[in-house]
């Protein structure tokens, strides 16, 4: 029983950090109709960076600010230099550019940093916090709280905010939303900022537990792509069940399966999803306009 | 005799009906006209009939079987042949190559064939050609024939893809605005081009906003109104029914409608 | 001239042309690399450039013919049927995975088959009793020496495994160019353009795109036997992600729509790291610029847009 316990509190743990991808990249989707293969390393960056800074003795939270500035300022370039100028591209250029931009990306942190695995103490140290015969990091309950809050926060911006309406019109239709005022070209650079935000966010709270380094990018945008389908595309509720759900049975698939196919599972995911609900858990129907 | 038969079709985007319970048949060898003011659910029709969109209600049936559902290669099989408002040609292709795709039914070819260039591919591949360049011709377009269709015109363009529909051998026809675009002498030409379509025993539906052209080569015209069928009949009764006048032709179409019948 | 015989003429000459020139066996090897990738980027031209689809896991396919290649063999298989078992399973593979996917729209390919990829390499890693792992395992079985000694020619290996290369690579662009001008060509092409357009002609998409999908597997299976092959020996990082990504960047600088394209991408990017020896610390960014900077500048790739060039020079 315990250890049950044990394999959910992990999977909740792991799940927060999918959830908060297939967030970043929900939001990218629902502002541009970009699928953004580049999201995972937003993580990369906002881990990395804090582990660098923190290595050479800048205090934590400071660290952290500055990583997920970091991470934000990728991502508005990533916007401006790649995504802007190929605007009204086919879908199929639109995915070679980012996945060229994440290989691009992946290379400039293996020359900025190094090629080595990092990590860093949790921010509210090492010693496990015992429950019901289960243990659980200080540091996996940053990581839980962080999303739910990342969560609450984006619901509270796209909705009540001016600057997330605007996101939200221009999404649904950019010529109607330019033609009453809206600056478009601000939603979307503001969708890319915050979307790489919440992706270095992720990477921040989740090096001390998982590690990081250069390369691990296109796995964890896997993964956010798993949360991402299981949820349903574009639909930010979807994004969140769906990361959990990842997560859990990721950590269920280590702890009674096998700990070397753990990765597998969100593949596994993805294709009985395509083949039993391609719209996933939340998503609706899409009917395409002709 | 009836070819295409719809009844009760609808479709509903986000509470809103789009069509709603819209019901008439085409028949072999006459023109059957959808028209209607902008947003009465012309196009959207099409894509139900077609099976771009999957129709909420009703039921479409061709030469009496039922095709409810069905998606549209296999509607494509079954006789059914479309134009689009918005355009779908292939852009890169030559102006013959968007025809001969055209000829894909009616192509017997396997794809180990394809692959080894094998002469019954070859032999195909020219038995489309010919089929597409007498389809060109009949659309008035044999001289752009090797022209990229990105070098063509808006009119241009309607008619290749008139052509394209043509060649799959169909036996309905669905022509979204195919005057769109054109110029007098070219309305002209569609024009005898729809007429002569019909006249091989073809059921043509159309979709058209030039009035002139409807009340000259429809027999039988549909009026759509905010996805509903408000009125149905010959061009003349149409053209008299005082719900159309009010809720559709206005002052300036009734004008535009008496021109044409003077 | 018909396309498929001009191809053919084409590649046939720059093969002899390669070992016209070559001075020593080095230059072979890497001119089989050439062919090999060329081969496979071919496969990536008929899903990409026809039809408009990105695989982002083709090195798993890759790997399926090397692996079936290398391990077949040790439980008394031919190495020529083991590499034809290992093309026909791959295709078997593409076309299973292929058909729910590909009614969907072209994002979900991209990312199943970066999910298939990752899935092939990781049994290739963790399997180590079958695969030997993550160092590698030795191919045994036939070399192409033997082929030519039959005929009474002796050539060493480099060469022969060279000529060998070589002509898969032609007859895989005169099949590619072939298909590309029939019937099931001009589908392919219909769909590239307008899904919704080809379907109303009858075309039946899903099937068609599932076709594709599945050529393309068996091309990159193919050329993943030979590699293994001429190597002798091979590491799970043929099936690796960045291979795919290398790959599909090499159908893109040439520019995907044609197979000399895909002869173009795969000359540069297999005889850029041999000239520059910093390529490798710099590999990924170099990739990563190269498919950014194409797609922004030059759409369509490096063949067409020399073409344009030289007919604009001409007016």
């Amino acid at each position: 029983m315990s250890e049950l316990l044990q394999f959910l509190v992990s999977g909740v743990t792991v799940g927060a950090i999918y959830a908060a991808v297939a967030l970043g990249f929900t939001m990218i989707y629902n502002a541009s109709g970009v699928v953004n293969f580049a999201q995972g390393e937003f993580v990369v960056i906002g881990g990395l960076t804090a582990a660098f800074l923190i290595a050479m003795g800048v205090p934590v939270f400071l660290a952290a600010v500055l990583a997920v500035v970091a991470g934000t300022v990728v991502g508005i370039l990533l916007y401006r230099l790649a995504i802007r100028p190929a605007r009204e591209a086919p879908l199929v250029s639109l995915i070679i550019i980012t996945i060229g931009a994440s290989i691009f990306l992946r290379g400039a942190m293996q020359m900025v940093f190094d090629k080595q695995i990092h990590r860093y103490d949790g921010f509210s140290g090492e010693t496990p916090l015992r429950f019901a015969g289960a243990t659980i990091l200080p540091q996996s309950l940053w990581i839980i709280f962080g999303s739910f809050a990342v969560f609450v926060f984006l619901a509270w911006f796209m909705s009540r905010t001016r600057a997330g309406r605007g996101i939200r019109a221009t999404a649904s239709n950019r010529l109607a939303a330019a033609l009453v005022g809206i600056n478009t070209r601000w939603a979307m650079n503001l969708s890319f900022a915050l979307s790489a935000a919440v992706g270095a966010l992720a990477g921040v709270l989740s090096t001390p537990v998982t590690f990081t380094s250069y390369d691990v990018g296109v796995l964890i945008a896997l993964k956010g792509f798993s949360a991402t389908m299981l949820g349903g595309v574009g639909s930010p509720q979807g994004a969140l069940v769906g990361g959990l759900l990842i997560g859990l049975i990721e950590s269920l698939t280590a702890g009674y399966i096998s700990s070397d196919y753990k990765d597998a599972a969100a593949f596994i995911v993805i294709l009985v999803v395509l083949f039993v609900r391609p719209e996933g858990l939340f998503g609706k129907k899409l009917t395409e306009r002709v | 005799m009836s070819r295409l038969d719809i009844e009760d079709l609808g479709i509903s985007f986000g509470g809103i009906k789009a069509v709603d319970g819209v019901t008439f048949s085409a028949g072999a060898g006459e023109v059957t006209s959808i028209i209607g003011p902008n947003g009465a659910g012309k196009t959207t029709l099409f894509n139900l009939v077609s099976g771009v969109y999957t129709a909420d209600t009703g039921r479409v049936g061709i030469d009496g079987t039922d095709v409810t559902g069905k998606p549209p290669h296999l509607l494509a099989r079954a006789g059914m042949a479309r134009t689009f408002q918005n355009l779908q040609v292939f852009p890169q292709m030559t102006a013959l190559d968007n025809v001969m795709t055209g000829c894909h039914m009616i192509e017997r070819s396997n794809l180990l064939a394809d692959l080894l260039g094998l002469p019954s591919s070859r032999r195909e591949t020219a038995k489309s050609r010919e089929a597409a360049r007498e389809a060109l011709r009949r659309a008035g377009l044999e001289k752009l024939a090797e022209r990229p269709a990105s070098e063509l015109s808006y009119g241009q363009l309607k008619r290749l893809e008139i052509a394209r529909a043509l060649v799959t051998g169909c036996d309905i026809l669905l022509l979204d605005e195919p005057a769109a675009g054109c110029n007098a002498v070219e309305t002209r030409e569609v024009d005898d081009l729809i007429h002569g379509i019909a006249q091989e025993g073809k059921a043509v539906v159309l979709i058209e906003h030039d009035m002139r052209l409807v009340m000259r080569i429809s027999s039988h015209i549909v009026v759509l109104d905010q996805g509903r069928k408000i009125a149905e009949g010959r061009p003349d009764q149409i053209r008299n029914n005082p719900d159309v006048i009010a809720a559709y032709l206005g002052a300036h179409g009734a004008a535009e409608a008496e021109a044409a019948n003077a | 001239m018909n396309p498929a015989l001009r191809t053919f003429l084409i590649l046939a000459a720059l093969v002899v042309a390669g070992a016209l020139i070559f001075p020593s066996s080095y230059y072979y090897r890497v001119g089989t690399l050439v062919w090999i990738n060329t081969l496979a980027v071919t496969g990536i031209v008929v899903l990409l450039g026809y039809v408009g689809l990105v695989s982002l896991g083709h090195a798993g396919f890759f790997a399926i013919g090397a692996y079936a290649t290398a391990i077949l063999p040790s439980y008394g298989v031919p190495s020529v049927l083991a590499a034809i078992l290992g093309a026909a399973g791959a295709g078997l593979l593409a076309a299973i995975v292929g058909r729910p996917i590909l009614r969907l729209s072209g994002y979900y390919l991209a990312i199943a088959t970066l999910g298939l990829g990752m899935l092939i390499w990781m049994v290739l890693s963790k399997e180590a009793w079958l695969t030997g792992g993550p160092d590698g395992m030795t191919v045994m079985g036939a070399n192409a020496r033997d082929l030519f000694k039959l005929v009474g020619l002796n050539l060493r290996s480099a060469e022969s495994w060279y000529w060998v290369t070589g002509t898969f690579a032609v007859l895989g662009a005169v099949l590619a160019v072939n298909l590309g001008n029939s019937p099931w060509g001009r589908a392919l092409r219909a769909i590239h353009d307008s899904d919704v357009a080809a379907s109303s002609l009858g075309i039946d998409v899903a099937k068609a795109k599932s076709m594709a999908f599945t050529i393309s597997a068996v091309y990159a299976a193919v050329a993943g036997a030979l590699l293994a092959l001429a190597n002798g020996y091979i590491t799970p990082e043929v099936g690796g992600f960045m291979h795919s990504v290398e790959m599909v960047t090499m159908a893109v600088l040439g520019g995907a729509a044609s197979v000399f394209g895909a002869l173009v991408g795969a000359l540069i990017l297999t005889a850029l790291p041999q000239v520059l020896t910093v390529f490798a610390d710099y590999e990924h960014m170099i990739l990563g610029a190269v498919m950014v900077l194409t797609m922004i500048l030059m759409r369509r790739g490096l063949v067409p847009a020399l073409v344009d060039l030289a007919k604009r020079r001409r007016k």
